[in-house]
């Protein structure tokens, strides 16, 4: 293969810059004394005692995860058994109908799925707040867990599951025992993918959440419209931290499988764009 | 064995379905129907018609356009230029990792780089052109989607690229073609499905993402899904924000039997 000459990597560096630019810029005047995005004056740790003492943001935070961790169990549950029907519908038609609702909610907007979740919580009679936020994270992360899960489903033989009938296992033993063994590493990146959809979240949330209620992203939101605010890139910087440590820790989660970061291209790339 | 037993454990899919995905589009279309005091009325989509939600519409459309082309126009060669550097699986996941950092984070960032005192103003102090309303434009919202939908495109065109068969290359030069004519007939063509995979990872969010604009654009762009934030959650006029969310349902809807229908073509 032919290598990139000189003008080729400075576009690949100035693209690499132009990307982690924000980021580090970010993280660069959450030290700034002087209380604003530019004129570094001195160095403080001023913002990440003041997101540290926030008892306010605090809740937020633990709310946020106790949704992502909540939701993505559930929604990992849910597509265990879709995954299952998906695969074991023996109509075609069917089957090809199933997978295009399911990925209906991956390909829409989420503007829509705000707006139309909205919807469906007022005429259900269901209070905006916990349980609105709660039940539409499960719904949006469904889909993107049964994609997770359904490859391993499929590469999985036949004759397995045959063999155990063979030997006598019942169907709850050949489904906890043969199945659901096999597709683990699809579940464990269903579950994943479930947690960073939640985490990220924001269109979704800003919809059904009421008044009382908030998560991290929408808290952001809120600040960012009333401008510059330092404890945000303090804030933001250690989400970077967490990003990353959440990154990595699915890499060694997932290395076993295949040794090379496409393990971690493959969902995100599956996974498309904030909508 | 009987499929009996089987449906049991079916029921909480089936039911995540008809709940989430089949109802809500339901919803959608029936509020479109009715108008603020609840009446049934047709007026909301003669509404649509207007100068007002046209014009919008077509903005949206327009910038939308222009934030996928830029995209595509920077991506491309860095997808291209990627699949020829040593460890591209590293560079892969250094360009993945932006998109793992919250939408919101990297706008608000764009705030203070932008901002009248920011790094871009004072680049544009020293270099004597003095102080520029950057932020709050057309311009910073084009910038501020292109930076985060890049990855986006990147992606599907790099995994298209990599496909791609080495050895027609070889040939097309062996055949005399110069390197122009051989991106031209033979790697553009052989890689038009990533271009489109990405273009529509990229152009839809484009349409509808609103909070970039809230953000960065203050009240400056008006997108389709500024407009159904704004009806929903501001003058609480579900109807009209239904009609225009059934709108772009319908787009998007058209958009991928458009891309969906082609790329079946190329793979013939």
């Amino acid at each position: 293969m032919r290598k990139n000459n000189g003008f080729s990597n400075l576009y690949l560096v100035l693209l690499f810059a132009v990307l982690y630019a924000p980021i580090f810029y970010l993280m660069y005047y959450s030290f700034n004394s002087g209380g604003t995005m530019h004129g570094f004056e001195g160095f403080t740790l001023e913002y990440y005692r003041e997101v540290v003492q926030d008892t306010r943001l605090m809740i937020i935070v633990i709310n946020t995860l106790v949704i992502a961790l909540l939701s993505s169990a559930i929604a990992t549950l849910i597509a265990i058994l879709g995954a299952l029907a998906i695969q074991y519908v023996r109509n075609r038609r069917a089957k090809n109908t199933l997978l295009s609702l399911n990925n209906v909610l991956i390909v829409s907007p989420d503007v829509i799925i705000g707006a139309s979740f909205l919807i469906l919580f007022t005429i259900a009679g269901i209070k905006l707040g916990f349980v609105s936020v709660l039940l539409s994270h499960v719904a949006f992360s469904v889909p993107i867990a049964v994609l997770m899960i359904l490859p391993h489903l499929q590469d999985m033989s036949p004759t397995l599951t045959d063999a155990a009938r063979d030997l006598g296992a019942s169907r709850r033993d050949v489904l906890t025992k043969v199945i659901l063994p096999i597709i683990k590493p699809g579940i464990f990146s269903g579950f994943f993918m479930a947690l960073t959809y939640s985490l990220d979240d924001f269109a979704v949330t800003f919809f059904v959440t009421g008044n009382g209620y908030s998560t991290l992203s929408v808290e952001i939101y809120s600040r960012a419209r009333q401008g510059v605010s330092l404890s945000i890139n303090a804030l933001s910087t250690l989400i970077f931290l967490f990003t990353i440590l959440l990154v990595i820790g699915y890499y060694f989660l997932t290395r076993r499988k295949s040794r090379t970061a496409v393990a971690i291209a493959e969902p995100a790339a599956e996974a498309g764009v904030p909508r | 064995m009987t499929n009996k037993g089987r449906s049991y454990y079916l029921i909480p899919y089936y039911l995540w379905i008809a709940l989430f995905v089949i109802a809500p589009v339901l919803l959608i279309l029936y509020y479109s129907l009715f108008d603020l005091d609840g009446h049934f009325t047709l007026g909301n989509y003669v509404n649509f018609f207007t100068p007002v939600y046209l014009k919008m519409t077509l903005t949206s459309f327009w910038y939308a356009f222009l934030i996928t082309a830029f995209s595509l126009l920077v991506a491309y060669p860095a997808a291209y230029l990627l699949t020829r550097t040593k460890h591209k699986q590293l560079w892969l996941l250094l360009i993945i990792l932006p998109t793992w950092i919250n939408l919101l984070l990297k706008t608000y960032a764009f705030i203070g780089i932008f901002g009248t005192f920011g790094p871009v103003n004072n680049l544009f102090d020293v270099f004597g052109i003095g102080e520029q309303q950057i932020l709050f434009t057309g311009f910073s919202f084009v910038f501020v989607s292109v930076y985060i939908f890049i990855p986006f495109m990147i992606l599907p065109i790099f995994s298209a690229l990599e496909e791609l068969n080495l050895s027609l290359l070889d040939a097309a030069r062996d055949l005399g073609a110069s390197g122009w004519t051989t991106f031209r007939r033979v790697v553009f063509p052989l890689t038009i499905s990533g271009v489109r995979s990405g273009c529509m990872a990229v152009f839809i969010p484009a349409l509808s993402l609103f909070m970039i604009t809230r953000l960065i654009a203050g009240n400056r762009v008006i997108t389709l899904g500024t407009a159904i934030e704004q009806h929903f959650l501001v003058t609480q006029d579900w109807g009209m924000g239904s009609t225009v969310a059934v709108f772009l349902i319908a787009i998007m809807a058209l958009f991928m039997m458009l891309t969906g229908g082609s790329r079946k073509g190329v793979q013939k």
